[in-house]
């Protein structure tokens, strides 16, 4: 099958501050299944950079193997992307951001390669706080090898071939909170609306950020047993609303029911969230953990803004890294020169 | 009995506890004689523990400069009753065997050959301390003491040496001195001192030691030097014996010269991996995002690392990883050297790969290779393994001082700049071959606004980094790569190669460590009437010079420490030259540094019996190597 991606766009088609229109922030057509949930989170994922004015340029998109990691190819055109080997995109992600802290990094994961191979530097990745957003397009399945079962695959549910699934599932939201995640959301890639501002607001973000998105496999696991099939999810998402404010502009979002809640984000925007539940204190781990818990038993999936820290140290805090990348560093800057070495030569005799 | 005579040519070996402080009274020692101006070469051998077990320190002294081990014990200390059984055994006739004598010595260990020297350390220590902890710390300073009366150092060496160690904690300074005299006085009061095996200051020593200023210094932290010169901003890495100090001297260094003295910020970052896997993770994404990145391990690490190794060559990041190499295979001997992981690197991860590889032989080339190795890493975009192991890295090395020419300048490759870009008309091609030479222009992110991006993937590309599965386009890929690495050959390290002053058809071959045992080993040789061409490998691939040698000569020993003739095999495989029958395996793998006596044996063997051994057995051997 030949995919051409036309080229027209509607002469009047909005442009954002930088100019650039939304046209400036896809990439290349997906070759994903039709239907498949990750390019809904593609869309938002340009959705959000196009409405945030970023650059396309000062974005790294970085990814591991998988259905999941082949979408960095299908937005931001403009940005440098590295598509690495299964499991290990937040290594790779590590060593991108210590070489270089002024560019956003926004890793894209499945949950195979997050929760399976990648479950350890999953977990270090999010102990470091690296300032990056980490988005797992998560089916529950192994699409691209064809619809074996993954480690979010939920207990007693079948997978295609009716086989039930008997292991205990890996809640990444859970336990990114669990292990000192700063900011954690959970979205469906069906709901754009509760999507693009959450996408935003992890951006927005000083440190990690994980965003744990349901993105039903059309091919493999859409079935009406499936915990993680657009019916299951539609039916059992129970979404808080979020809007995402940047900095200088006007509250203007107008929803009316739940309880609100307010986020002022270090860069000065506001994530505004209605919540479901009045106690729930999404500042507090202890909360968010008791309030997924508390939807899962009722066969609900919380989604929203789960948590967040909004000051923390990020790992060039933590480090005491120099405010400017330490890839722009000269060799008149890093190089002793022969004198030092003379006096570490004096020093060994 | 004859007793051992010689003046400033002999090895001496201590047999201590791990964990008593004996590391550092030994390595007082070992400096003394090297500030005596005496070449001096002192290797520890330890244990995997931490506390309690049977570890050794063994200097050579050779004022003849050979700096490799030589092979036998003239001197033992024994300072620990758990292995003084074999220690005894070791000595060598009319050596010397100095113990504690504080209980009497258990006469099934006393030979008639070798000479005794009973000092009552544990009585002097009970006498002189209250506190246990001191009683065993000094035991150790007190033996060095008796060690500088019997074998004539000079004592206001050691005093200086004990102040240089004690600068800012003075207060120790008295109570070391004063546990030297201790031991001092009780030898020259109860022995004729110095004995016949002992140091004289002022003798000439060889001509490749005395045209330097030397330095003492370990491989590791010359390595880390290396880095620090290099411009490395980023390190990443997993503890492991005998890496780990590779990094700690980076972080020492870097706390001392890469903090902004304006805002207190650091130029650098180094991290602890959650393993090696992550650490080689973390340097391709620092190379990849233009800073200069490097990580530190050994065998078991490397092994980790292949997956990523793989990604770095396809998708052409550089990389920088110093292999200090133990013995294998798993967790082997992680205490005990090793040059057992030629092969793995060279070829390390899945599908058609190599690499370049570097062998330093000294401190002051782990220095210079590793700055080196970033320029290699960054023009050839592909991984650099620099080939240590745990006899360089670990131990004290002579070495000429380290050398940097403040007029050299990064070499950081093709990299196109915004201004390269704007410049440019054709469209950017990632992997195109524009030069000829197989490598290809690289940008980093964030360089343009609207040129330059590109999709780095460890899956097949075309020349404009678009995913492809095009089977013509792949092969093309993959043959540029091989290109590259042709083109790699006439920029890394050229062998040396030394030509006996007799015309001679045998050659031999070594490379890193196992040099300068295999230097010694050849003029041994050499006085016995056996000529041989010599040429130190220091890089693979092999050039030109490395095909001609195994061209020029009929028979070629290949020395080396492990068990399957690594580099001979890389050899066969990656020359051109009729090798197979050429190429003779000289092996030693006991995860002790080789001997320059084992090496002579070997080669003498062989060649004295090499004419009434077919060669067919030689080459049935060869087939079930194969």
């Amino acid at each position: 099958m030949t995919y051409v991606k036309p080229s027209f766009r509607h002469p009047e088609a909005p442009i954002n501050e930088l100019g650039r229109s939304r046209q400036d922030y896809e990439g290349g057509l997906s070759t994903l299944c039709a239907g498949c949930g990750h390019d809904s989170i593609s869309a938002a994922i340009i959705d959000a950079c196009f409405e945030l004015n970023i650059e396309p340029h000062k974005v790294a998109k970085l990814s591991g193997i998988g259905c999941s990691s082949k979408t960095p190819a299908y937005f931001l055109s403009g940005s440098h992307s590295f598509n690495s080997v299964h499991g290990r995109m937040p290594s790779v992600a590590t060593g991108a951001n210590l070489a270089n802290r002024d560019l956003i990094y926004i890793g894209i994961s499945g949950d195979g390669d997050t929760a399976s191979i990648g479950l350890g530097q999953f977990a270090h990745v999010v102990r470091r706080n690296l300032n990056m957003t980490y988005i797992v397009e998560n089916n529950g399945c192994y699409g691209l090898t064809k619809g074996q079962d993954s480690a979010t695959m939920d207990t007693g549910t079948p997978n295609k071939k009716g086989d039930i699934n008997m292991y205990s599932p890996i809640d990444l939201a859970r336990l990114a909170i669990e292990i000192g995640a700063t900011f954690v959301g959970r979205s469906f890639s069906g709901d754009k609306q509760q999507l693009v501002p959450l996408i935003k607001a992890a951006i927005s973000h000083r440190g990690f950020a994980l965003l744990d998105v349901v993105s039903p496999c059309v091919t493999f696991n859409n079935h009406s047993e499936s915990t993680k099939s657009y019916e299951y999810v539609r039916g059992a998402n129970t979404g808080m609303p979020v809007d995402f404010v940047p900095m200088r502009q006007e509250i203007t979002a107008t929803y009316d029911s739940g309880a609100t809640c307010e986020v002022c984000m270090h860069d000065g925007s506001v994530v505004r969230l209605y919540k479901q539940d009045n106690d729930y204190d999404i500042e507090d781990r202890q909360s968010a953990l008791e309030a997924t818990s508390h939807f899962k038993k009722e066969g609900k999936i919380l989604t929203g803004l789960l948590y967040i820290q909004r000051d923390s140290e990020e790992l060039h805090d933590v480090l005491g890294t120099a405010r400017r990348p330490l890839n722009s560093m000269t060799e008149r800057q890093l190089c002793p020169g022969s004198r030092f070495l003379d006096s570490i030569n004096a020093g060994l005799r | 009995m004859q007793a051992k005579q010689s003046i400033n040519d002999f090895v001496i070996k201590f047999a201590n506890v791990n964990g008593t402080g004996s590391a550092s009274a030994n390595s007082m020692f070992a400096k003394a004689i090297f500030r005596m101006g005496i070449p001096v070469s002192p290797r520890n051998i330890f244990p995997s523990n931490i506390q309690g077990m049977p570890t050794w320190y063994e200097v050579r002294v050779s004022q003849d400069g050979y700096l490799g081990r030589r092979g036998g014990i003239d001197i033992m200390v024994c300072v620990n009753p758990q292995s003084i059984k074999r220690d005894v055994a070791e000595v060598e006739s009319g050596g010397y065997f100095i113990y504690d004598s504080t209980k009497p010595l258990d006469l099934r260990l006393v030979r008639e050959d070798i000479n005794y020297i009973g000092i009552p350390f544990t009585d002097i220590c009970l006498r002189e301390y209250t506190d246990a902890r001191q009683r065993l710390l000094f035991k150790n300073v007190i033996y060095v003491g008796a060690l500088s009366a019997l074998l004539n150092i000079d004592f206001s060496v050691l005093k200086d040496l004990v102040s240089d160690q004690f600068k800012g904690k003075e207060k120790l300074i008295t109570p070391n001195i004063y546990a030297l005299e201790l031991g001092h006085q009780y030898a020259s009061t109860h022995f004729d001192c110095p004995i016949g095996i002992h140091l004289e200051r002022g003798h000439r020593v060889a001509k490749h030691i005395e045209d330097f200023d030397n330095i003492l210094m370990d491989g590791n932290t010359a390595a880390a030097l290396g880095a620090v010169y290099a411009g490395a901003t980023v390190a990443a890495w997993y503890p492991i014996t005998p890496s780990t100090s590779v990094v700690d001297a980076f972080d020492k260094y870097c706390r001392r010269l890469r903090i902004d003295p304006g805002t207190g910020k650091k130029n650098y970052a180094i991290i602890q991996a959650e393993d090696e896997l992550s650490a080689l993770g973390m340097v391709i994404g620092a190379n990849w995002n233009g800073a200069r990145a490097f990580t530190a391990t050994s065998g078991p690490g490397v092994s980790l690392m292949s997956e990523f190794l793989g990604l770095a060559y396809f998708a052409e990041v550089p990389t920088v990883l110093i292999d200090v190499q133990r013995a294998g295979p798993s967790t082997g001997m992680p205490t005990r050297t090793q040059q057992s992981d030629v092969l793995m690197a060279a070829y390390a991860s899945h599908g058609d790969t190599k690499h370049v590889l570097l062998f330093p032989a000294t401190p002051a080339e782990c220095f210079s290779m590793t700055v080196e190795a970033f320029d290699l890493a960054e023009r050839l975009q592909t991984p650099i393994i620099i080939m240590s192991d745990l006899d360089l890295g670990m131990n004290e090395w002579m070495s000429p001082p380290l050398e940097f020419d403040d007029n050299f300048r990064y070499d950081r490759g093709k990299v196109l700049s915004a201004a390269d870009l704007d410049q440019m008309e054709e469209r950017f091609g990632r992997y195109k071959d524009v030069d000829g030479d197989g490598i290809t222009y690289r940008t980093y992110p964030g360089t343009h606004p609207d040129k330059g991006a590109f999709f780095t993937r460890g899956t097949s590309r075309d020349e404009y980094a678009a995913y492809t599965e095009d089977g013509a386009e792949y092969v093309r890929n993959m043959d540029r790569l091989l290109k590259k690495f042709e083109t790699a050959k006439s920029i890394v390290p050229e062998p040396k190669i030394k030509h006996s002053e007799m015309q001679t058809q045998h050659g031999v071959v070594f490379f890193g460590t196992t040099a300068s045992p295999a230097y010694e080993a050849i003029e041994i040789l050499e006085k016995e009437g056996i000529d041989l061409d010599t040429m130190r490998i220091r890089s693979f691939p092999f050039n030109m010079d490395v095909e001609q040698f195994i061209r020029e000569h009929d028979r070629i020993f290949v020395i080396e420490q492990n068990r399957d003739g690594q580099m001979r095999r890389l050899m066969l495989n990656e020359t051109s030259a009729p090798a197979k029958e050429k190429l003779i395996p000289i092996l030693e793998y006991d995860g002790l540094p080789v001997t320059a006596r084992k090496i002579a044996g070997m080669i003498r063997n062989y060649i004295t019996h090499g004419n009434v051994t077919p060669l067919t057995r030689r080459n049935a051997t060869e087939e079930e190597m194969a």
